[in-house]
């Protein structure tokens, strides 16, 4: 005989407002099984699990239904008061009357009703409930980061000190990342190699990190404390172990025509090359869509020259597999492409760059050794203008509707570095807003405005064409002073909107995290759970979330290392027990469970079966706890019904559709 | 058509995987975006868990339309749960329309966890559809002719 | 050819090649040979094979071939599609198992040949293509098309899938015939509500004898879901419950992919409900939407719906074709 209490939570108005809680509880209590209901303002708060616990002492619950938030958001609490208190806690079901049911609906009445039905169906379902135990799963004492940037160059180091093995798997030649190509950093104008490259030394050096440099995340399989993935080694075409790293291949190679992306394309490199001159590991790639050798057998210079004897022309692509107990993302971002966006001219004119190329003009290992100039001519500019918000923020879909929330700043930053090295310029920025919520960044741009004198203009460009004379021309509006604006500018900086890496999308697929819209991971909680994805075992770290910029991100790299840390400090992880289950009395021995499991958890042999009455050595399936992942594909590929998931049984979603359609 | 059409509400069971479309359903409420109470969700873990008794079930019991929410194809928690659920869903409606059960009371949608306005767009949507065809009487009575 | 099926029966008995013969023999009729085991030469006597044996054997085997000893099962082409199903779902111990396939001109419908105004019949004589049917009024004929079953206007030719010995009467070069799915196209031209009915009409006429269910090579469960109290689909009193509305749709569902179209179920019912349709419907849509298939073509391949791809079409093909 089933002992049910049912407890409906207030959540402060929340519920309360649109949902009559008092005649929940009443209406639920007259339930078959019911035999205690009662309501209170937060049923989550140490007052409001005393209750549930005082009521399955006095009342002998065997089970309780909670109508609350989302099962997503307190289940588990209310499951560990549960344990806590003294009975399963997988006897305990959430009617969810808050996001489903309080928030949605205005009609006190109609809301009501329908929190008494998810109530009553809550009901239906945890009675028929079992008890369940979780189970144990090794954990692999080793993380892979995705991504070689400052974000998981930071989470691999916290990781590593607490003293676990990390590896850092990274697309490009060396890690680094995007804040490599910096000249500096706001809003202490310190230079982004000085902080930067001794972490990327740091990572190389330190015994617990390996780095992947120019491999790429093939396949992933398993699940959080044992996950096993696939990482592609791409052909170096260079020995790792005998490069001296001397650079003289480099310098000879005849083969110089390749766009340098590390320059963003403001100038060429050669076919084998190093992206930059503090590139870790200090070893070079040979891009064989460029190599003259790779592509006709002839040429062979950097072979010939290179005294170790490094370069292999032979070398082929490498798999290799590695187990992992968690897996950290920290793929980055890049700038969006400006292709629709015709009317700043972008690709018709040298002299509109995007402000990362600006970067790379201002850096002193940049492609003209930190002398600004114009592409177009080589000459020094006088008047460059900064245009806000290309692509962000912008509800057409050409853009991005998000803020990429670094533009406001580096815009103030690269105006007032470029006033200090060149005070006669002109400076114009035209903005929608300038944004500056953060430690020390309001003071920063009124600096820029105050100081420098950075002339910052409320409206959006227009227009930037070519001037007869050879310089640009600037069309845009003046919002507060009401006018139009045509000014000449030698060089126009486009503060284009970020974006998640190419090729992220694949990478969550592969993991299996949720991804938004905008292809940035989705955290599990929005504000309670920001660096894990709401696939176990998966963390995030830096862009790859949301537009952050390098203090959020290296924050962001140490929450995430944490998370990670203490994963990784467990020797077991408490299982799933909602795993399927099978009766062997009923199983056919067909194998379809079998084909439809994604993780292989399912086996079959000859057993020996008690069958209505009769033994009988037959071929049945076996689910293995530990690999199930409680998906459930088993249950309706399964014919006789033998196979059943726990916490979701046949039976108890049959009483749920009942409840509901009563 | 039913006769009291006006006051007739329609009783709506939608199965949401708990991954991704329970999660939307959960941001459509955080978000306030508003869709009838007619509809009432029932969490599983992953659309393949959907056995089609659950439907019929749901059907038999005087359900007006069933709808389906599940993660994007490709972006399954359990990776092919959905690809399963696809092709479930895909013969079992068209057995249902074959056998006179009018197509619109049965839907599936991909609804991300990040997509709340879709969900409610979609609940929306799919309310209105059941709407325009009246209590559901086909199902429970197919093996119920009156002579 | 009954001749030759026993005389080689006998050898494989004499010889030790098999411990039992699974074949058919006389019903309580002439014109309704039932499946039955034969375990030694004398007993072989009894054995009939002629235009009446529309029995598929293949089911039996689930049982048959758990058995000490091999067992012999004459199967005729389409049962061994069947057959090799059952293999599939480990079901069937191939090792355990002797076939010999047997040719098939299309089976009889002993109401088709009354139907056509013969009473009183006495013998029913095939000679090619004409039937002589002798009655207690005399005798007339029939041309054997007229009466075959209806499965069997539609056969899916004379190929045997599996075999360890062919008879000497079989023609393995006979082709399928045209229009399986003419039926199940002419329903899907009706409109919704004239669907409704036409089920409606049939379905109501069920008599839950559970005939289709215990006669169909794919519903071969140890225990049928409907049997099975752990899943409260089984509520046996209760007239208007789920398993007395549902019984077929869930059926059909059942063996989605995995009915090989031999059509016992419709040759069986009492009620003479099409029930093969509800298959077919299946069998044409996983054909339609994910290429053709053959359930019991061979033994390895994946059911349809154990299988996917990512490109499968979405469920709203079923509104958007029409």
């Amino acid at each position: 005989m089933q002992r049910i209490g049912v407890f409906v939570c207030h959540c402060g108005t929340n519920i309360a407002a649109t949902v009559d809680v008092k005649r929940v509880a009443e209406t639920l209590l007259k339930e078959p099984g019911v035999v205690h209901a009662e309501d209170y303002q937060y049923m989550c708060s140490e007052a409001g699990q005393k209750l549930i616990g005082d009521a399955i002492k006095e009342k002998q619950l065997t089970g309780i239904v909670v109508c609350s938030c989302s099962p997503r958001m307190h289940e588990n609490t209310f499951r560990k008061a549960a344990e806590r208190y003294g009975i399963n806690p997988y006897l305990v079901e959430i009617a969810n009357i808050r996001e489903q049911c309080s928030w949605i609906h205005k009609d006190k009445e109609e809301a009501t009703e329908k929190a008494i039905i998810l109530g009553r169906a809550a009901v239906a379902k945890v009675m028929l409930n079992a008890p369940l135990q979780a189970g144990t799963s090794p954990v692999t004492k080793r993380a892979l980061v995705i991504g070689g940037g400052i974000a998981g160059i930071q989470t691999a180091l916290d990781i590593a000190d607490a003293g676990f093995e990390v590896d850092i798997v990274e697309r490009t030649p060396s890690i680094g990342g995007r804040m490599s190509q910096l000249d500096k950093t706001f809003p202490t104008l310190d230079c982004a190699a000085c902080i930067l490259t001794p972490k990327m030394v740091e990572a190389n050096a330190h015994e617990k990190i390996t780095l992947f440099t120019w491999s790429e995340v093939e396949k992933v399989g398993g699940f959080v404390g044992d996950f096993k993935v696939d990482i592609r080694k791409k052909a170096r075409y260079v020995d790792m172990d005998k490069c001296t790293g001397c650079g003289e291949c480099q310098a000879k190679c005849p083969n110089k025509k390749t766009p340098n992306e590390f320059n963003r394309g403001l100038n060429n490199r050669s076919a084998i090359y190093t992206p930059f001159a503090q590139a870790i590991p200090n070893v070079p790639v040979i891009d064989k869509n460029a190599c003259t050798y790779l592509k006709t057998g002839k040429c062979g210079v950097c072979a010939k020259i290179c005294k170790a004897g490094a370069i292999n022309y032979e070398a082929q692509d490498e798999i290799i597999t590695r187990e992992y107990g968690a897996i950290v993302v920290a793929t980055g971002f890049d700038t969006i492409k400006l292709d629709k966006f015709n009317e700043y001219g972008y690709n018709t004119n040298k002299d509109v760059i995007t402000s990362l190329e600006l970067e790379r003009l201002m850096n002193a290992a940049g492609p003209t050794g930190g002398h600004v100039v114009r592409p177009s001519n080589g000459e020094d500019p006088k008047t460059i203008v900064f245009v806000q918000c290309v692509g962000s923020r912008d509800t057409t879909c050409r853009g991005k509707t998000y803020c990429s929330k670094i533009c406001c700043m580096y815009t103030a930053k690269q105006a007032m570095l470029l006033k200090d090295h060149y005070p006669w310029l002109d400076i114009h920025v035209f903005y929608i807003d300038v944004r500056t919520p953060g430690k020390n960044f309001d003071e920063f741009y009124r600096r820029a405005v105050e100081e420098y004198d950075v002339d910052y203009i409320k409206g959006q460009v227009g227009k930037v064409s070519e001037a007869e004379n050879g310089r640009l021309l600037v069309q845009a509006s003046d919002l507060l002073d009401n006018r139009q604006i045509k000014m000449e500018a030698d060089l126009v900086v486009l503060a284009t909107a970020i974006e998640p890496n190419e090729g992220v999308r694949r990478i969550a697929s592969m993991l299996t995290a949720s991804i938004d819209t905008n292809d940035f991971l989705t955290e599990a909680h929005a504000k309670l759970r920001p660096v894990e994805s709401p696939t176990a075992g998966i963390f995030l770290s830096g862009v790859c979330q949301g537009p952050k910029d390098i203090p959020e991100t290296v924050a962001q790299a140490g929450a995430a290392a944490s998370k990670v840390i203490g994963l990784l400090s467990k020797d077991h992880l408490v299982t799933n027990p909602c795993t399927a289950k099978c009766n062997q009395v009923y199983c056919n021995g067909c194998s379809n469970c079998e084909k439809v499991c994604p993780y292989g958890a399912i086996s079959y042999d000859e057993q020996m079966v008690i069958r209505f009455g009769a033994r009988e050595t037959t071929r049945v399936a076996t689910v293995n706890t530990a690999l199930c992942q409680g998906c459930g594909a088993c249950t309706v590929a399964c014919p006789s019904g033998a196979m059943d998931l726990q916490g979701f049984s046949n039976r108890q979603i049959l009483a749920e559709v009942d409840a509901i359609c009563r | 058509m039913s006769m009291n059409n006006s006051e007739w509400k329609p009783k709506i069971v939608a199965f949401c995987c708990n991954w991704c479309s329970y999660a939307g359903a959960d941001l459509a409420g955080s978000s306030r975006l508003a869709y009838p109470a007619d509809v009432k969700i029932i969490r599983v873990p992953c659309s393949c868990r959907v056995n089609p008794m659950f439907i019929l079930r749901a059907f038999q019991k005087g359900a007006d339309g069933v709808i389906l929410c599940g993660c994007h194809p490709g972006d399954c928690h359990y990776s092919t749960g959905n690809y399963y659920a696809r092709r479930r869903m895909t013969t079992l409606f068209s057995m249902l329309d074959f056998l006179g059960v009018e197509k619109n009371r049965t839907h599936v949608e991909w609804v991300s966890a990040a997509e709340g306005v879709k969900f409610s767009a979609t609940m929306n949507k799919f309310i209105e559809q059941v709407r325009e065809l009246g209590p559901n009487v086909r199902l429970e009575d197919i093996r119920c002719k009156q002579n | 050819m009954q001749a030759e099926l026993i005389a080689r029966a006998k050898a494989l008995l004499a010889d030790g090649t098999v411990a039992r013969v699974l074949g058919w023999r006389k019903g309580d009729t002439d014109f309704n040979a039932e499946p039955a085991v034969f375990e030694t030469a004398e007993s072989l006597d009894e054995f009939v094979y002629d235009g009446f044996c529309g029995a598929n054997l293949s089911k039996y085997m689930i049982k048959n071939s758990k058995l000490e000893g091999k067992t012999l099962v004459f199967l005729k082409p389409c049962d061994t599609y069947s057959f090799n199903q059952l293999i599939k779902e480990n079901r069937i111990n191939r090792d355990n198992t002797y076939i010999i396939a047997v040719g098939c001109y299309g089976k009889l419908d002993i109401n088709k040949i009354k139907a056509a105004g013969n009473k009183a019949i006495l013998s029913v004589a095939e000679e090619g293509a004409t039937l002589k049917i002798h009655t207690a009024y005399g005798d007339a004929e029939m041309a054997r098309e007229e009466a075959v079953l209806d499965r069997c206007k539609v056969c899916k030719g004379g190929k045997h899938v599996v075999y360890d010995e062919l008879a000497s009467f079989v023609d393995e070069e006979k082709p399928a015939a045209e229009g399986r799915f003419d039926e199940v196209k002419k329903l899907e031209a009706m409109k919704p509500e004239e669907r409704f009915a036409f089920w409606q009409g049939e379905l109501s006429r069920c008599i839950r004898c559970n005939a289709c269910r215990n006669v169909c090579p794919a519903c071969s469960c140890i225990k049928c879901i409907f049997d099975n109290n752990n899943y409260d689909a089984a509520q046996k009193v209760n007239t208007s419950s789920f398993e007395e509305q549902m019984f077929h749709i869930i059926r059909a569902w059942h063996v989605a992919g995995r009915c090989t179209d031999c059509g016992e179920c419709s040759r069986v019912c009492p009620e003479n409900i099409p029930l093969h349709l509800l298959n077919r419907k299946f069998i044409s849509d996983i054909n339609e939407f994910y290429g053709e298939f053959q359930a019991g073509e061979d033994t390895t391949s994946r059911a349809p719906l154990t299988n996917f791809t990512t490109d499968d079409v979405e469920p709203s093909i079923v509104k958007e074709r029409g």
